[in-house]
């Protein structure tokens, strides 16, 4: 179970929260102006990187704040967590970082030792 | 067509003439020298929401703003739950029937959720059982509350003494908390 | 004072203290089970958890029967009775053996090769059979008697094994007041100190030692001791799973106990004092029963007084055997050879082997064993470097002890993602940079020699406490005496051509299997792993991965980190399923979730049904109705006069501030602004892709207050996706939701005679058609009970909902029930609610919408409010696909026969003829006997289907088409006279 910060109570258990996608995916102002194209964009595109992710958690079963984090997808570490509506923390690169170590064993998956 | 419709009548329990149910066999539990599982007293809740300091003149009470704490005083308990969000706990017919604060929000939860108590020094192991939050004193001293997980259901968490806690939870999970303590109640 | 206990059905003595392994060791039972593959005799090769052969039965007798346990593990207590396994009939005759005899036809993947045809044998066939051949233990055959715990803790150190390193790193850690949890798998702390018996510890000798540092650590309040407790898994973030063993070592356990308890413990930091397993050598004939790990021979000889054989042969290629060679003298076992396998054998403990009258034998190595169950003869010898065999001798023998060296355990650290570096001159692989907040001690991170190991351990729980947040002076050394350091060991690979010289004992995997597996080009240790099954047994291969890297490695002429390790995965050894499932069983697997009615309904014989967690009436039958027969007379009782119904579990949410009616214009496409306090609308919420997501009335009951229910499954999800953006998107509105799902008992009133069941009880209120229309709220109360009054309808007929505070549900419920009796009326169910509902042509999301599903293709685009600029889920609406034709669209079904019920999910063809390929038209989504119609009804989502209205297409059935006109969803009253009345 990981150990998720959250800006508000502290670190707490994963039990407590739910995770809701990725951050920083404002929903556009004039709907109504966005082409098709646009729309399905904000609806669906997601950059699913390999590295540091800025996403939303809710710390459902505690204060029920929605909140943003960055976590490494790779390592599953949080690296910082921040109140919704502010901007993502200056130092935590947006993309896979390229210094991420390649997967130990891509068998991982599989079977028991 | 009235404007508004009349409030909700905050009625204490006790003045009506129907008996109150309590969702679950709420036989108490006792594990000598060691625990001691009870419902809470009946008691009169409100969610709060909104401004703090309107909602403190509207109940007489400073509402903490520390997260995760409870305050008590005038024989009532305010317990932090969000940033602007507080379970107010008082005696039956305590509570003026007033519903509307500028800024704010005040519902009635008195039906919502019942109380359970733990007393005695197993009381953090049994919670343990179903609780991950670290209850150690240092981790999880006295006067701290907090929303979490006990088991499969959500329950608000609130320790009032060394060993005593005091417990919430929306009445349909009662059956399943209380359970879940008497199972766990042996160690 | 000796216990009794049986072993396939013989009784036998034991001691106090004993392992069921050390127990008829000492009973001169050296056959313990039969092979996995070939049902080869097998005995004990291990002393600790590692073993791989000696898996057992244990028989509680009431049911608790547990297969697969490690005879080297069950602590025998008076009347324990266990039993061999996998071996028919007997375990000295098992027919079964027959197996090792066309063992050429079983190597590495036969499966793959020999079973291809026909097709689907494999299943049929073949599968079965070997699976009965080749198995572990009988699952049981009955529920679990026993229960389970599980407890969340927390601590600053946990300290993993209690040998050496693992009792001197939680004495430090915990001298400064540190939280600290020390755990063992075996019933008593000490691990290895438990069988040294010349060591001297501070002037203690080493159980004595052990004793007092555990005095000490249990004298510290903040110290936790568990014991019988393996740490089996490492989880993100310093969790660490353990399964504390509670009862099996009782004789009569308390039935109150748990059997089991697992531990979630979160760490600040871990000290992985794991130890290290001795290596098996391989050479031909290595399984044979007596033939065991020379270390275990000396535990079992010096901890448990257990002799594991008469005569022995220690084979070795490291030192530690000299010791174990030199206790088992002591112990009064003949040892007539120490062979090495190395050239030079001269560190201490050689000597002292020597000095004490063996004869040691240098560059010797075992050729095969004979013996029929048992070892009686090792056939010796030495090998030039051409390959030929010298000095070839037979050694009358009971016991070969073997030693390869040691591999430490890196389970638990290779789990927390701690990268292994490869050691050649151990050919060990060893911890290397950690991954988390832990760090290993002693034989586990190759420190061996008792002093070493003590001083390691002190010092990494010290840095422990202190990485934690505490003070931790390292302790003073301890002084040890009698503990010959033990030289590091070069092991000496395996000969190539020798035949069954087994290296996975558990799985029946031999040096062929892995050098036939390198020949079929599988080159990688995950894929020979997978080929030949080599390390995926129950023990994970812990004897036996080392060896097999070793000889693949040799075999390709590869250092052995390039061949690469294999993925350890937790457990570390078979955790039940007990005790993961902890107590979520039986009651307690989910919250059942009543309403407050539910004990009325129950004592008024309803039938439930499982709703989510909720536990929902689902008819109220009478005399011998059947299902049918109550639902059609419930819903004929609704119609013609009044029903009562429990809609507690409808979810309800309290909107209120000063934008509250902006805010539900966003969330719902409805228009909200004008609606009036006092009235209700019925409101439609989308998801942002423009689908139907919930449904439910809303009233508003002021200006900045709504009262809004959601279907009882979407209660958590609409009100999250309310918070969602009123936190994220719209934090400017000023708006406070709050769940009153709980706080409100709602008692639905439905048929022509709802007003007159009513207006008695509520307290002067007028509840006439003019003062409370359909469609409006009032808040009064009812007989002296606050209540929120809806005059809502989900049947079609004149209705109220009566919201009441949920601990006065009862009472009002039984004042409001006896109004209904008197009436005419009767209580109902969901089936009926269903029924009622569906003749009405009223949807019930998730049923007839399924995600996919639009507003338009409902019929329910009248809600949407097309003035509004935006609200969730508009701006999908827009896209061409959302009204193309050819969409699914709700409609009604009539069935030829009036009296066929439709199967919900039936498919709708075109023709009655429906071959392999036919396009489906749709599909029926609700269905119903007849109740008030005098015929069948159904629902269905329809292609173009409101183009379709009065065609007939085809409900696809198991017994034949069923031909069904296309009719308006509306069966009853679409007008909405009774509605309205």
């Amino acid at each position: 179970m990981l150990l998720i910060p959250c800006p508000i109570c502290g670190i707490r258990p994963e039990a407590e929260f739910t995770y809701a996608g990725e951050a920083h995916i404002a929903r556009p102002a004039e709907p109504a102006s966005l082409d098709d194209h646009a729309w399905g964009e904000f609806l669906y595109a997601r950059t699913n990187p390999k590295g540091d992710h800025a996403e939303r958690w809710r710390h459902t079963h505690g204060c029920g704040r929605f909140f943003n984090a960055v976590r490494n997808t790779h390592t599953d570490r949080f690296i910082t967590s921040y109140l919704a509506g502010t901007a993502r923390p200056h130092g935590t690169p947006s993309a896979a970082s390229p210094d991420a170590p390649a997967m130990r064993n891509d068998t991982e998956q599989w079977g028991q030792a | 067509m009235p404007d508004t419709l009349t409030p909700d009548r905050l009625q204490p329990r006790d003045a009506l003439p129907i008996l109150f149910e309590l969702p679950y066999d709420a036989r108490p539990l006792v594990v000598p020298g060691r625990l001691l599982l009870h419902p809470a007293p009946d008691l009169a809740r409100l969610v709060l929401r909104g401004d703090a300091s309107a909602l403190g003149v509207a109940f007489s009470l400073e509402l903490p703003t520390q997260p995760c704490r409870a305050v008590e005083a005038n024989g009532r308990s305010a317990l932090w739950l969000g940033p602007d969000e507080w379970l107010l706990l008082a005696s039956p017919g305590t509570l003026v029937p007033t519903v509307s604060v500028p800024g704010a929000a005040v519902v009635d939860a008195g039906h919502r959720q019942v109380g359970l108590i733990l007393e005695g020094p197993s009381a953090p192991d049994v919670l343990a059982a179903g609780c991950p939050l670290d209850l150690h004193p240092t981790a999880f001293p006295v006067g701290m509350c907090t929303r979490t997980v006990f088991g499969k259901a959500e329950i608000v968490l609130w320790r009032q003494d060394n060993a005593r806690f005091h417990v919430e939870v929306w009445r349909s999970f009662a059956a399943y908390v209380h359970g879940l303590l008497e199972r766990a109640a042996p160690l | 004072m000796s216990l009794r206990f049986s072993f396939d059905g013989r009784s036998y003595l034991g001691e106090p203290g004993d392992t069921l392994a050390s127990a008829l060791l000492a009973n001169g039972v050296r056959l313990l089970g039969r092979s996995f593959k070939y049902h080869r005799p097998r005995g004990l090769l291990a002393a600790g958890s590692e073993e791989p052969n000696a898996l057992v039965e244990v028989d509680r007798g009431y049911g608790a029967r547990t297969p697969n346990l490690r005879a080297t593990q069950v602590e025998v207590y008076d009347g324990l009775v266990a039993r061999s396994q996998n071996r028919f009939p007997s375990l000295g005759f098992d027919l079964q053996a027959v197996n090792d005899l066309a063992a050429p036809l079983l190597s590495a993947g036969f499966y793959y090769k020999t079973f291809m045809a026909p097709r689907g044998a494999w299943a049929k066939l073949y599968e079965p059979l070997i699976r009965r051949a080749a198995g572990l233990g009988r699952a049981p055959d009955v529920a679990d008697p026993d229960h389970y715990a599980s407890r969340y803790a927390h601590c600053d150190v946990l300290v993993i094994g209690s040998g050496p390193a693992g009792l001197a790193a939680a004495v430090a850690a915990s001298a400064g007041g540190a939280r600290v949890i020390l755990c063992d798998e075996q019933p008593r702390f000490g691990g290895s100190l438990l069988a040294d018996r010349s060591a001297r510890i501070d002037g203690l000798a080493a159980p004595d030692w052990v004793a007092a540092q555990v005095g000490v650590l249990a004298s510290r309040p903040e110290v936790t001791l568990l014991t019988r407790t393996t740490a089996f898994g490492w989880y993100p973030d310093n969790m660490v799973g353990l399964a504390q063993r509670l009862t099996d070592h009782l004789p009569e356990p308390d039935p109150t106990l748990p059997r089991e308890r697992l531990w979630q413990v979160r760490a600040k930091q871990v000290v992985i004092a794991a130890g290290a397993i001795e290596r098996p050598l391989v050479f031909p004939g290595n399984d044979r029963p007596g033939v065991m790990l020379a270390d275990a021979a000396r535990t079992f000889a010096v901890r448990y007084n257990a002799a594991p054989g008469q005569r022995a042969v220690i084979a070795t290629t490291s030192d530690t055997a000299y010791r174990a060679a030199l206790d088992l003298q002591a112990c009064g076992v003949e040892v007539a050879l120490i062979a090495d396998a190395r050239l030079r054998a001269d560190g201490p403990l050689p000597a002292a082997a020597r000095a004490a009258g063996i004869r040691v034998e240098t560059g010797m190595r075992v050729l095969a064993t004979r013996g029929r169950r048992g070892i009686r003869v090792a056939i010796m010898g030495r090998i030039d470097l051409d390959g030929r065999v010298r000095n070839r001798e037979w050694v009358r023998c009971s016991l070969l002890g073997m030693s390869g060296g040691w591999t430490p355990s890196l389970h638990l650290f290779s789990q927390s993602r701690g990268e292994l570096r490869f050691d050649p001159a151990s050919e060990t692989f060893l911890p290397g940079a950690s991954a988390a907040a832990e760090r290993s001690a002693g034989s586990c991170r190759g420190v061996h020699g008792l002093d070493d190991a003590l001083a390691d351990g002190a010092m990494a729980g010290s840095a422990a406490a202190h990485d934690s947040g505490f003070d931790a002076a390292l302790p003073a050394p301890c002084h040890v005496e009698g503990a010959a350091q033990a030289g590091w060991t070069s092991p000496v690979p395996a000969r190539r051509k020798q035949r069954r010289a087994f290296v996975d004992f558990q799985n029946d995997v031999t040096s062929k299997d892995l050098l036939l597996a390198t020949q079929e080009g599988f080159h990688s240790i995950e894929h020979v792993k997978r080929y030949t099954t080599t390390g995926m047994a129950t023990d994970q291969g812990k004897t036996s991965n080392m060896n097999a890297l070793s000889i693949v490695a040799a075999e390709l002429g590869r250092p052995v980190p390039a061949v690469g390790l294999t993925t350890f995965r937790p457990p570390y050894t078979p955790v039940t399923f007990g005790t993961l499932a902890g107590y979520s069983r039986g009651v307690l697997f989910d919250p059942v979730r009543t309403t407050p009615v539910h004990g009325w309904a129950a004592a008024h014989k309803a039938v439930f049904e499982d709703v989510g967690l909720w536990k929902r009436a689902r008819y109220f039958p009478r005399g011998d109705e059947d299902m049918h027969q109550a639902v059609a007379r419930e819903c004929r009782t609704v119609r013609s006069a009044v029903g009562l119904f429990d809609a507690s579990t409808l979810g309800k949410i309290e909107i209120i501030g000063a934008d509250a009616a902006e805010f539900m214009n966003r969330m719902y496409v409805n228009a909200w602004t004008k609606l009036a306090p006092g009235r209700c609308r019925y409101g439609l919420m989308l998801g942002e892709n423009g689908f139907l997501m919930d449904d439910g009335v809303a009233g508003r009951l002021a200006p900045d207050r709504f009262h809004v229910t959601t279907t009882t499954g979407g209660a958590p999800r609409v009100l999250a996706q309310m918070e969602d953006y009123l936190q994220t998107e719209w934090p400017e509105l000023q708006v406070w939701l709050t769940s009153v799902t709980e706080q409100w008992a709602v008692l639905a009133v439905q048929g022509p005679r709802a007003r007159d069941v009513l207006a008695p009880l509520v307290d002067g209120m007028d509840i006439e058609a003019a003062a409370m229309p359909h469609m409006s709220v009032a808040v009064g109360s009812i007989v002296g009970v606050p209540m929120r009054l809806f005059r809502v309808s989900f049947t079609g007929e004149l209705g109220f909902e009566v919201n009441v505070p949920a601990g006065h549900a009862q009472a009002v419920w039984e004042a409001v029930h006896a109004r209904v009796e008197a009436l005419g009326g009767c209580v109902y169910g969901t089936e009926a609610m269903h029924v009622l509902r569906a003749e009405k042509g009223y949807i019930i999301v998730g049923q007839e919408s399924d995600g996919t599903a639009t507003l338009g293709d409902l019929g329910l685009g009248w809600a949407i409010a097309k003035a509004k600029r935006d609200f969730v889920g508009k701006r999908s609406l827009d896209r061409a696909d959302m009204t193309a034709v050819g969409r699914r669209q709700l409609v009604g079904l009539l069935t030829a026969d009036p009296a066929c019920v439709l199967d919900e999910g039936a498919q709708l063809t075109e023709a009655a003829a429906a071959p392999v390929g036919t396009r489906s038209l749709g599909h029926v989504t609700s269905s119903y006997g007849e109740a008030t119609l005098g015929h069948s009804i159904a629902l269905a989502m329809l292609a173009d289907g409101r183009a379709r209205l009065g065609e007939t297409v085809y409900a696809q059935r198991p017994e034949g088409a069923m031909p069904v006109r296309v009719v308006d969803p509306v069966f009853l009253d679409p007008k909405g006279v009774r509605l309205n009345a």
